[in-house]
């Protein structure tokens, strides 16, 4: 097993799937010569030269638009869209065209492409910059919207999204390129994920957080935490914001009795609503207080650090909203941060 | 024949007064003198022309009798450019279209099928009846009923869809073009769009991508002279719409879309410099279309003049014409090639009416090529979780 950061893992598993499968191309802007605004693709230019590994010019709706043209004739294109703000120039192409072919041809064409985008705040970018805008694509049916949170996840969920034969949106995060983690195997032999599934990846019995993503990372740290105060939470990571994993976060949550939902993106409408509104229809009985949420705050993001440092989500802002929960159970006496016994889970009927 | 063909353009001319184009390129003149056309090739031409008349006569009858729904925009006054452009291609290369696509989807590929446009046993439907079940919303329409007027899908054919969204397949076509060159084969795409197509920034991306990878694909603007209600002159800077071919340094041509010859000639020209040198290609026809925009539109905004000289560019009268004062085609033989093609349009109503519409029970499964086990399969007033 090695110790990989997620930006390796990425570009290991671009590089196998490339020997592998010689359907398999990468196209973007910089990806070539610069070797990626993040440096996803260094080196694949050099190994794999300019057919494999194809730079475009700034025309987002164009070259996006091509690589579907280009998946309904049976390649695999991986096409890196710097990052997800600029995916906004591609909407009609990824909405109205990725999307819809399966479906509005009655399945004689498919759209076997990825769309890999960073995303994310933090990074004094300011409001064109720092959006995770992952709602619009996870809205639509015919998409697979992916966001894997760890190197592991990030290399068995690409090599998934790279052998299915649908679009699928492969969300980064900005702040998880440097982060490092094990691979099961060497990349070669990571297996691929099961696309649309969620994973419990830490087990408790005292809370349900639940986060994708960077948050995905932010709730384990809060269960790490909150296990030296001894409550038990138990995190789902969602990996698959479409098709979405219900089921695991429905049972979660059951033997849980409560829950808080995590997001790297604004509340209003968005996937903590989704979760929060499943868990309602899947969970409600089993609930001992009510779902909370925690989310971006509501602004364009600004670029001044201490104004983008309190609106986005962070481990003392998921801390806060479990502790509150967790009052409200009953789970911790008011006034403090220690644990009190755990009360029977009863469901309220 | 020779004369037949070679007269045709001064004909045409004379024909549409103020609406006719001048033969314009950018690129060189066509390497040699059109080859001619032999009575038997014509006669195939002008059947299919009929046949586009026809069938769309017969959806747009349909349509007010509520049996085709949503939207239904018709090819009418531009068979000659849908058949010129369809006879420049091998039954090989791809196409792509817009919305407007009934005619392109009955004649792509039909110079390859024996009999015109297939056979019409019960057991083979032919094209027609394929897709005027489409337009019925039928399960044996070309997309299963998925699609619609909008939307026609002949894999068979290579016809790799109609879109909807002005501009959508602009970029397609270049992807496609691009597998072309990766795979290392010689077809071409060929993507057909509007003249209010050319104003969207899809259309501007892909023409600089193709001519910066080489990539064999014809784009031809059909223009019509509207967008909806919208001329080429108050949504063009430059109306002349080939010559957008220039700023990236893609040959292009105009070409006088109602004769069905010069059409084909050009599209030869295009598609051969698209297979021979990997290189895109702009082609202009210059096709007046008859009728509103659609089958709901009485096109108001045109004056009563205008409309009465659009009779004058009807391009399927003037081949009629031509044909009979060459020799080639009696007044007879035209009435029957119609008996013959009419019967084909009711054969495909009769079809379309007779067929079933696609089962509830398939409703999810053309979500996903590769379906997700617990994916949510929910009819509107279902349960998320149990009952
Ligand atoms: C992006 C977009 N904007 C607007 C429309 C509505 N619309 C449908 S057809 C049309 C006119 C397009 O004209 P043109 O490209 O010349 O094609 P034609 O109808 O003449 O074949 C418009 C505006 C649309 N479908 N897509």
């Amino acid at each position: 097993m090695a110790t990989v950061t997620y930006r390796q893992a990425l570009r290991d598993t671009l590089r196998a799937e490339m020997l592998r499968d010689e359907n398999v191309f990468l196209l973007g802007e910089e990806i070539g010569l610069f070797e990626g605004s993040y440096k996803i693709t260094e080196g694949l230019l050099k190994e794999f030269g300019p057919r494999r590994v194809r730079d475009t010019p700034i025309a987002e709706e164009g070259f996006v638009g091509a690589a579907i043209g280009a998946a309904m004739l049976g390649l695999r294109p991986v096409v890196e869209i710097m990052t997800i703000n600029f995916s906004l120039l591609a909407l009609d192409q990824i909405v109205n065209h990725a999307a819809k072919i399966y479906g509005m041809f009655g399945g004689q064409a498919s759209v076997p492409m990825v769309i890999r985008t960073p995303g994310g705040g933090g990074q004094q970018l300011g409001a064109t910059h720092s959006q995770n805008v992952e709602l619009f694509y996870s809205f639509i049916p015919g998409l697979k919207v992916l966001a894997p949170s760890t190197p592991a996840e990030a290399s068995a969920m690409l090599k998934a999204a790279i052998r299915d034969d649908d679009p699928v949106l492969f969300l980064e995060n900005l702040a998880l390129y440097n982060t490092r983690g094990e691979l099961p195997a060497a990349v070669e032999d990571v297996e691929p994920a099961e696309i649309g599934r969620a994973a419990v990846t830490r087990p408790g019995t005292d809370i349900t957080i639940i986060g994708y993503s960077r948050m995905a990372r932010v709730a384990s740290e809060v269960a790490e935490t909150l296990a030296a105060e001894g409550v038990s939470a138990e995190v789902v990571d969602l990996r698959s914001l479409r098709p979405l994993d219900r089921q695991t976060v429905v049972d979660s949550v059951r033997r849980t009795g409560c829950a808080v939902v995590a997001e790297d993106d604004w509340l209003t409408y968005g996937i903590g609503a989704e979760i929060a509104a499943t868990i309602q229809e899947g969970a409600f009985d089993w609930l001992d207080a009510p779902v909370r949420r925690v989310a971006m705050a509501e602004v364009p993001l600004p670029y001044a650090k201490s104004l983008e440092t309190a609106a986005l989500p962070s481990a003392e802002s998921l801390l806060t909203a479990v502790r509150a929960t967790l009052r409200a159970t009953g789970r911790i006496t008011p006034g403090t941060d220690a644990t009190s016994p755990r009360p029977a889970l009863e469901p309220v009927r | 024949m020779a004369d037949t063909v070679q007269a045709a353009p001064a004909r045409s001319r004379r024909a549409r007064g103020a609406q006719a184009p001048e033969p314009k390129t950018d690129a060189a003149a066509p390497d040699a003198a059109p080859p001619a056309a032999d009575a038997g090739t014509l006669v195939g031409y002008y059947r299919q022309m009929l046949l586009i008349r026809r069938f769309e006569e017969r959806a747009a009858r349909a349509y007010t009798e509520a049996k085709i729904g949503g939207y239904c925009h018709l090819n009418l006054g531009e068979e000659a450019t849908v058949v010129g452009l369809m006879a420049a291609l091998r039954p090989t290369d791809y196409l792509f279209t817009n919305y407007r696509e009934h005619g392109y989807a009955l004649a792509k590929g039909f110079n390859a099928v024996a009999g015109g446009s297939g056979g019409s046993s019960p057991h083979q439907p032919s094209r027609a009846e394929r897709v005027m079940a489409e337009l019925y919303g039928r399960s044996t329409g070309v997309s299963k009923g998925w699609g619609g007027s909008m939307h026609l899908f002949d894999a068979e054919a290579r016809l790799l869809g109609g879109y909807g969204i002005v501009g959508g397949q602009v970029p397609l076509a270049a992807g496609a073009a691009l597998a072309v060159s990766y795979k290392g084969g010689d077809e071409v795409v060929m993507c057909q769009m509007g003249d209010g197509t050319t104003a969207i920034g899809a259309f501007h991306e892909s023409l600089n991508i193709a001519a910066l990878w080489n990539l064999p694909v014809v784009f031809v603007v059909i223009n019509n002279g509207l967008g909806m209600g919208t001329t080429v002159e108050s949504s063009a800077a430059e109306p002349e719409l080939y010559r957008r071919g220039a700023a990236y340094r893609t040959e292009s041509l105009r070409v006088d879309g109602t004769d069905v010859l010069a059409v084909r000639d050009a599209a030869r020209t295009a598609v051969e410099r698209a297979r021979a040198e990997s290189k895109p290609y702009l082609l202009e026809t210059v096709s007046p279309r008859l009728k509103g925009h659609s089958v709901v539109d009485p096109a108001r905004y045109r004056s009563k003049e205008e409309k009465e000289a659009l009779k004058a560019a009807d391009p399927l009268a003037r081949m009629a014409l031509e044909l009979e004062e060459a020799g080639i085609l009696s007044a007879d033989d035209r009435d029957r090639l119609d008996a013959e093609v009419t019967a084909e349009v009711d054969a495909a109503a009769a079809f379309a009416d007779e067929s079933p519409a696609p089962e509830v029970s398939t409703l999810f499964d053309y979500t996903y090529a590769t379906p997700v086990p617990g994916e949510l399969r929910r009819l509107p007033a279902d349960p998320v979780f149990g009952s």
